[in-house]
This record gives structure tokens, C-alpha cells and sequence, in this order.
């Protein structure tokens, strides 16, 4: 007899795979406690520090703090179970069940736990309440009575939405029996461009409620003052910069994913994150004035008020499906009948209070109507309004609904159409106003300053609109104000540094010691100036070419030839695919070769259309196959795309901007400290 | 002091109604060409919209009426009560199956649906509310499970 028997080899590793499987229940059930328990954290955070604040108790106050770490701790505790849960393909919850698969690659295992509803809210929540235990952990400069209700403010946001976590949309939910196989994630979904879409969307989205409870705590307490603005600014930036990765990352997605290469749609949900972006924007600016000359105070908190309800306006838009679009998460009116009580309390309660307050907050001193002020008041004026065309345009649908009952829907010519004009003032005015001094300048000084770039920017509108035969403005026009953008981007840091004024090497040296954020500010404009570029080129100049194609054909279009040699049966990890070779020829030589696939996933019974993208500077080779294997005919789109890439870029760059904005000085030393630093403008 | 505070506010503020009354006249212009009415097969038999008009045609797509080979690509979509043949140039998005919804942009020419743009949704799960709408409205809805 040997000493181990099979059966019991067997039996053993059973009793262990039972003693797994009770642990893994049991994590689930301390991930599901831990969220729980962190609401019952939010309620108290969301009073005690509060009456703290007002009777002066310092142990109260100091309760804030605590309780926001011990929050974050309790929700990202859940947030990590629910992690692992994806990871270890347990299917018990229902959640894991609907959207992952043992056979998904384990970067969308991890991922595909906010490539839903349930778990990107809880992602959502956990980004929110890290930004609470941020402001209890650097906030050490803050006064305490302010720290004390920015987290209680904070904290009363957070209860908002764990309760709508935990009654609505709980990512804990079981599932008896468990299913053998998970239904897998959609497998659009299942893309690293989109893996980091949410995260980075989520952190500009829900950090502007930092601003947002910093505004509300300035108005419980009446005051506002440079060392609030000089809190206020980073988050609002910091917000601003994750925000503009999000959505450029979601763009780019989209690009290569959807298979015609669009980059942007005026989708409901695309706009969604756009208005909060056009906020920030505004925002950013605004507080720049509270904190440098101490006016535009109660502007500034309307707009941090004004900004995170935004992002509950599109966190409603995503989830409530009341709105049609193409990537609407849940078609649930319950869920989006809780968001709009939230929207309509938190929103209402703040402008309420907004009105009630605002009058308390002193304005400071005045300033000239030519003066950089002024300029960003434009700027302002011109995003806000910018913001409410898309808003319109987003809410038309449901309004005239309601209203008259007819279905309709406003596509992009409304967008283009509406919201074009503004943005095309913006970039006129934006040098401007970004050289004009502070309180009080002289139109004709920064006009003459600008002279040299504005006739180059003008120049090259001319020699674009020469070249290009035909065609329309857009190009000639798009590139001019690009290059007005850049050119005086960079021109106002030339002339900070006294280019001509004195000898070139002390420019330089004056040059590298010019404040981040001044370079921030250049890099910046220089980056929307990209974007600019990149939009003009590719609206004003791709390509495209649709045709049905056998094997071995070759055909020219927009100045490349392609021939399509094979198509090939491929098998992936968790799908089938088809993958054409397509060589591209310039002049008869070959430059690439491109592999366009059509996948199926099995489990979701879903094809999907994977676009061969030759990326250059100057153009992309964009190439899609379709069609039926049966007849050996396919059809082939083919686009040759000028410039796409600058979009992205410049988007990466203006974010760039807003980093290097962050790591100046002032921020570095003393965020907080009462009135250390504050420097007179040059 | 104040002399220039109030000259100022007055200014900006005007400057601020010109900006927002410019705006809600762009906003109108443009509301007027670019809203584009939702039609079922049912409404455009019954109800045509008028010649050349721009507007959105939805409904389920008919069994053994996709036709994906050709560079033409054309399909049949009913509300169960009537059905309107659509033509699309190009490469129709992957969710465009069978038994499935979906939407289409574009206008009639005589009796054909000349699609400029069909719409793909990134969820078999999931029905556009319209296309669900119109076809309860047809006695043709089912849940999809």
C-alpha cells in the first residue's frame, strides 16, 4: 500500500479548493463591510468637523482628518477586493459574472472592473474620498476651521454617493448559484487605450469637487483670500491636467477602435466630460486673479461651484441613459432618478448658499479695462459660454421631448456651427490678453509687441491658402490661428526674458530663470495652438477611399498605392480573427505594411473591426477591411490622415503645461502658508 | 477709486450680454438646421418626412436582409409594422447584425433610405430608448435578455 493514495491527493486538494473558495465568500463579504462601513464614516465626517468648525472645538475639527484617511482606507480596501475578485474570476458576484471571463488576458481582468457601471462607481467614490484624505494629509498650512469644512463638505458628496453605490448599483451583489464562465467584458472594452480612459477621466471629473468643497467652506466662512486661491488653483489645475489625459485618451481610443477613424463626436457622453473641462479651464484662470490681485473672488467660487456640478451633470448623462449615445453605461431610471436628487441637492444647496453668501466676499482692488484682468475675464466669458452651447446642444434632445414629445437628436453640425465661433475668438484674443500687464496696460503697447507674429501667422494663413487649390477656408484659417497661438505663446517668453533688449546670453540665462509657471502658461497655449493644427489638417484634408477588393489588387489613392496580398485565420486568447496584409507604396516603394483585423469575440458573440494604422508626424495610413470571406471580396476603406497625431500631441503638451505650471515655486514652498510668496505679477 | 471700479463692471457686464445674446442667436441659427427629427418605418409610411430633409430612421434590422458584400451595403429596418430599405457607402460598424437595432442618419431618395452615417452602440445589451420606444409602440417589443 503506498503511503498516499491517489483519492487522497485528490480529496485533500478538493477540501482545499472549498477552503479557497470560503475564503474568497469571505473577502467578498469584508470588501462589501468595508464600503458599508465607510458611509457610516461619511455621515459622521460629514457633521462632526462641521460643528467643530462653528463652535471652535479643535478635537472636532481634528476628528475630519482622521475619519477622511480611515475612509479612503475603508473604500479602497473594497475596491482592491473587488479587484481581486476579477482577478481570481470569481463568479459568485454577479457583477464578475456579467463582465469577465477566465480567459481574458489579465491586464482586462484588472481593468474590466471599471469597464462597468457598478465598478467604475466604486472607482468614482474611491477618487473622491482619496481626494478627501489628501487635503487632510498635506493640508497641514490650512486653517484649521477651513480644513475642517472642506472635509466635512467633502464628506457630505461622498455619503451622496456611497448611498447610491450601496442601494442602487452594489458591485458586491452574489449571484446562487454561480455560473461557470463569466459573459466576459465587452470586448471593445478590452483595449489599453481605454483601460486608462476612466481612472484619468475620473480624477480631473472628481477632483473638481475639491474646488467644489473649497468653495462651499469659503462661503460658510465669508472669506476669501490669496492663501485659499493659492490652495484652490493646483487642485483645480491638477484636476484640469487629468482631466485633458481623459479625454485625449478616450479621443485616441476612439480613433484607432471604432474603425473609421473619427476623433471626436459630439456624443452626449463625450460632452459630458467636456463641460467640466471647459470649467476647469475657466476655472484655473479665474483663480490665477483671486490669487495674484485678490479680486474676482465670488466669480471664481461660482465657477468651482459651477464646475463639479457639471461633473454630476455628466456622471447623470453617463448613467442614467436618458440621453441616447453610443456609450451610455445603464439604461436604469431608478439609478437616474438618485443622481438627479444628488445633482439637484448638491447643486441647489450650493448655489442657495451661493446666494445667500456671496455678498460677503469683498472684492479687491480694481483694475484698468486693457489689463490682464480683463483678458481673463474674456476668457471666461468666452469658455462659459462655449460650455453653454454644448450644454444646449447636449439637453436639446430631452428638452424638446419633454416639451413636445417628438424624438430628436442634434448632431455635430450643430457643434461645429455653434460652438466653433467662441473658440475661434478665444484664440484670437488669447495672446492678448496672456502679454497684457496686470491692473492696468496699453492696448497699443501689447498690440505693437504681437505685430511680428500676427503678419507671420497672417503670412502663412496666405501661403497655406495658395498652395491648397481650391478648397476651403478652414485649413488657411486653422493654421493661421495655430501659428498665432504658438508663435505667441513663445513670443511673450521671449519677450519676458528681454530678447533685444539685452545681449542675447543674458536673455538666455533670464530666460531659464523665468517662473514655471510662466513656461507653464507658454507650453501650454502652445499645445492648444497644436490641437488647433491638428484639427484643421485632418478636417480640411483626409483622404478617403472606399472599395471592394479581391486579392492582389492594387489601387492608388490619395498619393500612396496599396495592394491587399493575403488574408490570413488567426487565433487569439479569447477571440478568432481575420488579418489582411495590405503593403503601402510611395513612388513605387514599399512603406509599410499594414494588417487590418476583423476579430470575433466567441463569448459575446461580437465582431470587432481593428483599424492598421501607419503612424507618422505627417500623416497616418489608416486602413480598415470589412465585408464576407465567402465571395473572397472585401471591402476596403482606406484613409490617409495629414497631421492627425498634433491633436493628441498638442493635448499632451497643453497637460504638459499645466504639470510644469504645478511644479512652480510657489506651490512647492508653503501651499497654504498665510502670505508667504506672493509676488507682484513681472 | 470706485469711479473705475463701477466703469469697469459696467463695461465687462455689457461686454458679458453681448457675448451671451451673440451666443443664444448662434445657438438658435444652428439648433434650426442641425436638429434631426427620430422617424420609425411606421412614421415615415405614414407621416413622410418632407423631401431632402435630414433626419434619423431606427428599428430592428430584418432577418436575411443584410447585405455586407458589395460597397454598397444595405440592409432592411422594421418597427414590425412597416419596413424601409437602407443604403450605406462604406463599411457598416460591427454591431450592425441581424435581429439587432440600430440607426441610421441620412435621407429619403423616392423609396430608399440613403444612410450618411449608421449609428454603432458599444453594447449588445443595450437598445437606443428610441428604437425601443417605437417598437412598443408597434406591439413589437421584447426584452432583451
Amino acid at each position: 500500500m503506498p503511503p498516499y493514495a491517489p483519492e487522497h491527493v485528490c480529496h485533500f486538494d478538493l477540501l482545499n479548493r472549498k477552503y479557497a473558495r470560503i475564503l474568497q465568500g469571505m473577502l467578498n463579504e469584508i470588501g462589501h463591510f468595508a464600503v458599508i462601513l465607510a458611509f457610516a464614516v461619511a455621515i459622521a465626517q460629514a457633521f462632526v468637523p462641521l460643528v467643530g468648525a462653528q463652535r471652535n472645538w479643535a478635537g472636532w475639527m481634528a476628528f475630519g482628518a482622521a475619519a477622511a484617511s480611515v475612509q479612503f482606507f475603508l473604500v479602497a480596501l473594497g475596491f482592491g477586493i473587488l479587484i481581486n475578485a476579477f482577478v481570481v474570476s470569481d463568479f459568485s458576484l454577479s457583477l464578475v459574472a456579467a463582465n469577465s471571463h477566465s480567459a481574458k488576458p489579465m491586464l482586462y481582468k484588472v481593468t474590466g472592473v471599471w469597464g462597468n457601471h457598478e465598478g467604475s462607481m466604486l472607482l468614482w467614490i474611491m477618487i473622491l474620498t482619496l481626494y478627501g484624505a489628501l487635503v487632510a494629509w498635506f493640508g497641514q498650512g490650512l486653517p484649521a476651521r477651513l480644513k475642517a469644512r472642506v472635509l466635512a463638505v467633502q464628506s457630505m458628496i461622498a455619503v451622496a454617493f456611497l448611498a447610491f453605490l450601496i442601494f442602487t448599483s452594489n458591485p458586491f451583489t452574489r449571484q446562487v448559484p454561480p455560473p461557470l464562465e463569466g459573459r466576459d467584458l465587452n470586448p471593445l472594452l478590452q483595449d489599453p487605450g481605454l483601460a486608462f480612459h476612466p481612472p484619468f477621466l475620473y480624477l480631473g471629473y472628481v477632483g473638481l469637487s475639491m474646488s467644489f468643497s473649497f468653495a462651499v467652506a469659503a462661503l460658510i466662512e465669508g472669506r476669501v483670500d490669496a492663501a485659499w486661491a493659492r490652495w484652490v488653483r493646483p487642485w483645480a489645475l491638477l484636476a484640469w491636467v487629468t482631466l485633458t489625459i481623459g479625454i485625449t485618451l478616450g479621443s485616441w481610443w476612439a480613433y484607432y477602435e471604432l474603425g473609421w477613424g473619427g476623433w471626436w463626436f459630439w456624443d452626449p457622453v463625450e460632452n459630458a466630460s467636456f463641460m467640466p473641462w471647459l470649467i476647469a479651464a475657466a476655472l484655473l484662470h479665474s483663480a490665477i486673479v483671486v490669487e495674484k490681485r485678490d479680486t474676482l473672488k465670488s466669480w471664481t467660487i461660482l465657477l468651482a461651484l459651477l464646475g463639479f456640478s457639471f461633473s454630476l451633470i455628466g456622471t447623470f448623462i453617463v448613467r442614467s441613459g436618458v440621453i441616447t449615445s453610443v456609450h451610455a453605461f445603464a439604461n436604469d431610471p431608478e439609478r437616474g432618478r438618485f443622481i438627479l436628487w444628488i445633482l439637484c441637492i448638491v447643486t441647489g444647496g450650493a448655489l442657495t448658499l451661493y446666494a445667500l453668501r456671496a455678498h460677503r466676499l469683498q472684492s479687491g482692488p480694481a483694475f484698468g479695462f486693457v489689463s490682464r484682468e480683463s483678458g481673463l475675464v474674456i476668457n471666461n466669458l468666452l469658455l462659459i459660454v462655449a460650455t453653454v452651447v454644448v450644454f444646449v446642444g447636449t439637453l436639446w434632445p430631452l428638452a424638446a421631448e419633454i416639451v413636445t414629445g417628438r424624438k430628436v437628436s442634434v448632431g455635430p453640425p450643430f457643434f461645429n456651427a455653434a460652438f466653433t465661433p467662441f473658440m475661434v475668438a478665444l484664440i484670437v484674443v488669447l495672446p492678448f490678453g496672456a502679454m497684457l500687464p496686470w491692473k492696468r496696460g496699453k492696448a497699443r503697447v501689447t498690440v505693437r509687441n504681437l505685430r511680428g507674429v500676427a503678419a507671420l501667422s497672417v503670412a502663412l494663413g496666405i501661403f497655406v491658402w495658395s498652395v491648397q487649390t481650391g478648397g476651403r477656408m478652414l485649413a488657411p484659417v486653422g493654421l493661421m490661428l495655430a501659428a498665432w497661438l504658438v508663435m505667441g505663446a513663445f513670443w511673450d517668453l521671449l519677450l519676458r526674458a528681454r530678447i533685444g533688449d539685452v545681449p542675447p546670453s543674458a536673455a538666455w540665462r533670464r530666460l531659464q530663470k523665468l517662473p514655471r509657471s510662466d513656461w507653464g502658461k507658454a507650453v501650454a497655449h502652445a499645445g492648444l495652438g497644436l490641437v488647433v493644427f491638428g484639427i484643421a489638417s485632418i478636417t480640411a484634408w483626409e483622404t478617403e477611399d472606399i472599395r471592394v477588393a479581391r486579392i492582389g489588387d492594387r489601387f492608388s489613392a490619395g498619393g500612396y498605392e496599396f495592394e491587399l496580398r493575403t488574408v490570413n485565420d488567426v487565433k487569439g486568447p479569447n477571440y478568432v480573427a481575420e488579418i489582411a496584409t495590405i503593403g503601402a507604396y510611395r513612388n513605387d516603394k514599399e512603406i509599410a505594411i499594414l494588417r487590418p483585423e476583423r476579430r470575433f469575440y466567441p463569448v459575446q458573440r461580437m465582431p470587432t473591426t481593428e483599424a492598421a494604422i501607419d503612424m507618422g508626424l505627417t500623416r497616418d495610413l489608416y486602413v480598415v477591411i470589412g465585408g464576407d470571406r465567402s465571395d473572397g471580396v472585401w471591402t476596403m476603406r482606406t484613409y490617409i490622415k495629414p497631421f492627425a497625431n498634433w491633436i493628441w500631441i498638442g493635448a499632451i503638451v497643453m497637460s504638459l503645461g499645466g504639470v510644469l505650471s504645478l511644479t512652480d515655486r510657489r506651490y512647492r514652498v508653503g501651499a497654504g502658508a498665510p502670505r508667504a510668496g506672493v509676488r507682484p505679477a513681472e | 477709486m470706485t469711479g473705475l471700479k463701477k466703469r469697469r463692471r459696467i463695461r465687462l457686464t455689457g461686454l458679458g450680454f453681448c457675448v451671451i445674446a451673440v451666443a443664444f442667436g448662434i445657438i438658435y441659427v444652428a439648433l434650426g438646421d442641425a436638429v434631426q427629427f427620430f422617424y420609425s418605418p411606421s412614421q415615415v409610411a405614414e407621416n413622410p418626412p418632407e423631401a431632402g430633409r435630414l433626419f434619423r430612421l431606427g428599428g430592428l434590422i430584418r432577418e436575411g436582409t443584410l447585405n455586407k458584400s458589395t460597397r454598397d451595403a444595405s440592409f432592411v429596418v422594421t418597427d414590425g409594422g412597416h419596413s424601409v430599405k437602407v443604403v450605406y457607402t462604406g463599411v457598416l460598424p460591427d454591431l450592425i447584425v441581424e435581429g439587432q437595432g440600430a440607426i441610421a442618419t441620412g435621407r429619403m431618395q423616392g423609396e430608399i433610405f440613403v444612410a450618411r452615417e449608421v449609428l454603432a452602440k458599444h453594447d449588445e445589451k443595450y437598445m437606443p430608448k428610441e428604437i425601443a420606444d417605437a417598437l412598443k409602440e408597434q406591439g413589437f417589443y421584447r426584452p432583451t435578455q
